[in-house]
């Protein structure tokens, strides 16, 4: 139904010729076999450049919240303060430590990052640019992403440190107790839209988001989401784990140039792929704002590519979650749990209920409208 | 006060008293306890708040001064002595039973002065490595570096402590473990970005929560009050910046006034408004940057920046006044060094309502955010009686519902000329700490502005001699720095170097009490304590 409405941006015709480009010329396995390893490099690259962007954003946002000017030394603006910061990363002696287990330190980062370029690569980041569309994609992002915890205790345990040790026990009882929150907030939403395919979610939002949709049920799973999902992420106020006046670097304490790299790395994707699953699931993905007959209207929002959409969305998300982090104290372990079990997950039950109730019995407002 | 000298009259009929504007008391070692205790459980009086504990070498005898005071008038000040013959070994009767504060004091004087104090639970050297040869402050003691190379060679920390322990049958000198033998242990420092300095606390975990903190010290020590034995005093002046460097000013201010007072020097009133209004805008420099690292350790980092912002301006007002930002070096003796700049009153003019503005930012922002109130409520309760035994004073002392401010109860410079609020609290958790501090920025600000406009003109350095001796004696001066009681001692015997020079840290009090109040708080809390408590360790490190 959205072909009516001429998209002169979006990459779907790029795509698509390449696509009947190489399937005219070559045979069908290595058109496919081609179009895989395409797809890898570019969503390969574009987890490096994004962490880039999304430090540099969060430095100058940071220094914007505390009166200072931030980077910008470097490039205009301090834009290839990044740049400049990841080329150090890269070239950095890895310090060997002697008395670690060396098996399991070095497979540590490699958990972390793999479990967050395998979130990244479910993630729909506009019209046709979605590299894995799985039928149960709410469900395998889920999965995935809880992986990277598996890296964190290695990384604690395996470093032979009391700090990384306390850390890494912190943030396996936080990560495990959170999870929970998150995934049950997800699963309301994939009550009210039946389905777990992204796609289809997206699709089901054209005229109206979920968040909208399921009005007090969408809106409790969304901020219970952005609650849990925060804390998932590591961040202040939840960033217990590497609670940095406490435990100095917590779980990574010991760790130096690209495996430290690699954790860095992944915290920051980490919480891109939290804004993009919570913009995706709740508000509407990258489908562009429309409004039910306003065809005028309709086009005018179809002309600013869908990517465009997605990235607003989760950019604006991204925000409201450094303005929490650079605002708020540091929670103590006993309260951070307190919140997840005595708060957040009672509510959570109860909130899946009623938006069962919801949908069976029409309230929501596609339903009513 | 004649009758206290009754009192002790009464029981130690051999008791020294001499006539000093202090009353003084010599009794011999084996005596001391029993008046001292006697002291501090005398009902009208009671001298319960140890003051100083000083450790001295008079060449014919190694002894200690202790100056006692009462908790209810801090003003009522009574010294004992007592000292012994033995430099081979020497031992005196301990007082930590009666004050908790005399514990790493008397530790310290072990450590500089090898004497050995019977009965205090824990008889470590203190500031110094056991294995340190000789004892430093004694004048006959031999400085030559090969005696004590610098070691290259990383030592391993024992955990055993050895004590003397009066029994029935006599001294028996012991060895304990200060920990048991499965405990967790994590070392909290020497490197560590939240103890404010080089501290070290050994520190036994049962999971996340704090069973037992062994303070290490010294790292940083530089043996200032040696050093100033060989130095006059102008030139010791500059030392005092370096003790607690956050409130250097208020420091050199109390070593300026000990001296002049002992000489006589009368300095000019127009010196007076300076160092007043220098105190306080050191002073509140200071707090701003109590409460920034406090927000720090409690994970607000922007917090942290916005106090950093404010100290900024007090900083800029100083270096346009002397050149410094942090180490001012302006009060020298019989006055300062520099007169104010021409536009000095506008600035801090200027400075009071952008301050009280920003007060309330702090308020709206920080004092009553959900998390922080739930890090700092009820969280590192001192009681009074605590706050007493360990001599804790300043903002931390006065959360504990303690009036121990130093300009209400023996004013200096111009403080029984302005109107001021003493800020006390009852509660004596964290957050009467940091409530504290920020209503005492409020305070000095309006100190500053009774003061500011009515600077009056004339000179703002007495004339002095070139070489200052002070007379024959001891000479004590107070003042309220921004951790607590800023103490300087000075006993002459009519040189221009003093025989002994001894400086009251109140960071040291503040350090010493973190082990009872972290007992069974969480480690995190454990940061934000320490934040509460707002210590300095060049302050202990002397």
């Amino acid at each position: 139904m959205f072909q009516n409405y001429s998209q002169p941006l979006e990459f779907t015709n790029l795509t698509s010729w390449l696509d009947a480009a190489l399937r005219e010329n070559l045979p069908e396995f290595w058109a496919v076999f081609i179009e895989l390893v395409l797809v890898g490099v570019v969503l390969l690259a574009a987890y490096a450049v994004l962490a880039m962007i999304l430090i540099y954003v969060e430095r100058k946002i940071t220094a914007f919240f505390q009166a200072r000017i931030g980077p910008n030394r470097v490039g205009k603006y301090g834009i290839f303060q990044t740049v400049a910061d990841v080329l150090k990363i890269l070239i950095k002696e890895i310090i060997h430590v002697n008395k670690v287990d060396k098996f399991l330190f070095y497979a540590a980062p490699f958990f972390m990052i793999v479990a967050s370029v395998l979130t990244f690569g479910a993630i729909p980041f506009g019209k046709s640019l979605h590299a894995v569309d799985f039928n149960i994609g709410v469900f395998y992002v889920t999965a995935v992403s809880s992986l990277g915890i598996i890296g964190v205790l290695l990384a604690g345990w395996s470093s032979n440190n009391k700090y990384s040790m306390i850390g890494a026990m912190r943030s396996g009882a936080q990560f495990v107790s959170y999870e929970l929150s998150a995934g049950f907030a997800l699963m309301t939403m994939v009550v009210l839209s039946g389905t777990m395919q992204f796609s289809e979610m997206i699709e089901s939002q054209a005229y109206c988001w979920n968040i909208f949709n399921g009005h007090i049920s969408s809106l409790v799973a969304f901020v219970i989401y952005l609650i849990s999902g925060h804390a998932e992420t590591n961040r202040g106020p939840f960033d217990l784990p590497e609670a940095e006046s406490e435990l100095t670097a917590g779980y990574h304490t010991e760790y130096s140039g690209l495996q430290f790299g690699f954790f860095y790395l992944a915290e920051y994707l980490n919480m891109f792929i939290i804004a993009s699953i919570a913009a995706t699931v709740f508000l509407g993905g990258w489908m562009p704002l429309q409004i039910s007959g306003w065809d005028g209207f309709n086009q005018l929002m179809w002309y600013i590519p869908s990517y465009i959409w997605f990235f607003g969305k989760v950019g604006f998300l991204i925000f409201l979650s450094l303005w929490v982090r650079w605002s708020f104290p540091r929670l103590r372990i006993d309260q951070l749990l307190n919140l997840e079990w005595k708060y957040l997950l009672p509510i959570n039950l109860v909130n899946i209920l009623v938006m069962v109730i919801l949908v069976l019995t029409g309230l929501t407002l596609t339903d009513l409208f | 006060m004649e009758k206290i000298k009754k009192i002790i009259l009464n029981i130690f009929a051999d008791a020294v008293f001499e006539e000093k504007d202090k009353l003084t008391v010599t009794v011999n070692p084996k005596e001391l306890h029993e008046l001292i205790r006697t002291l501090h459980a005398n009902e009208e009086l009671p001298f319960d708040y140890l003051v100083y504990l000083i450790g001295m070498d008079w060449g014919e005898k190694l002894g200690v001064v202790y100056l006692l005071s009462s908790s209810k008038d801090p003003s009522k000040e009574i010294i004992v002595k007592t000292g012994t013959s033995d430099r081979e070994n020497p031992l005196l009767y301990s007082i930590t039973d009666l004050y908790e504060t005399a514990h790493l004091n008397e530790r310290e004087i072990y450590a500089m002065y090898g004497i050995r104090f019977i009965n205090n639970p824990d008889m470590r050297r203190f500031l110094l490595n056991d294995d340190w040869v000789g004892f430093p402050m004694r004048k006959d003691y031999d400085a030559n570096p090969e005696i004590n190379p610098v070691s290259v060679v990383s030592k391993d920390i024992i955990d055993t402590a050895s004590r003397i322990m009066e029994t029935p049958d006599g001294l028996k000198e012991e060895i304990v473990n200060v920990f048991e033998a499965d405990d967790y242990i994590i070392n909290i420092g020497p490197q560590h970005p939240s103890t404010h300095g080089v501290m070290h606390f050994r520190t036994a975990l049962d999971g996340e929560i704090v069973k037992k903190i062994d303070i290490h010290s010294g790292y940083i020590h530089r043996g200032i009050e040696k050093l100033s034995e060989s130095l006059t005093y102008p030139q010791i002046l500059h030392f005092t910046d370096r003790l607690d460097y956050l409130s250097a000013n208020i420091n050199r201010h109390a070593l300026c006034m000990c001296v002049e007072k002992a000489v006589g020097i009368e300095i000019p009133e127009r010196a007076q408004y300076i160092r007043t209004i220098m105190d306080e805008l050191n002073r509140i420099s200071s707090h701003l940057l109590a409460w920034s690292a406090q927000t720090n350790d409690l994970g607000a980092t922007t917090a942290f920046i916005y106090g950093m912002r404010e100290r900024e301006i007090i900083l800029d007002i100083f270096d346009k006044t002397c050149g410094g930002r942090l180490i001012i070096n302006q009060n020298v003796i019989g006055g300062v060094m520099f007169d104010i700049y021409a536009d000095f009153q506008k600035d801090v003019k200027a400075f009071i309502p952008y301050m009280r503005e920003k007060l309330r930012e702090y308020d709206r922002f920080f004092s009553h955010n959900v998390i922080a109130l739930g890090r700092m409520v009820n969280i590192g309760k001192l009681s009074k009686e605590d706050t007493v035994s360990y001599a804790v004073t300043g903002p931390a002392g006065r959360a504990s519902g303690w009036s121990c401010d130093v300009r209400k109860y023996q004013p200096y410079a111009l403080y029984d000329k302005v109107e001021f609020k003493e800020v006390i609290r009852a509660e004596g958790d964290s957050y009467a700490r940091y409530m504290n501090r920020l209503d005492e920025i409020e305070e000095s600000l309006k100190i500053i502005e009774q003061l500011i406009d009515n600077i009056p003109d004339g000179d703002f350095l007495a004339k002095t001699k070139a070489i200052i001796k002070l007379p024959e004696g001891e000479y004590f001066q107070g003042v309220e720095a921004g951790k607590g009681l800023f103490g300087v001692y000075i006993e002459s015997r009519g040189e221009k170097t003093p025989y002994r020079l001894k400086f009251r840290s109140p960071s040291m009090a503040l350090v010493s009490v973190m082990p009872l109040i972290c007992k069974n708080e969480k480690i995190s809390d454990f940061i934000g304590i320490g934040g509460s408590m707002d210590y300095v360790i060049p302050d202990i490190d002397r």
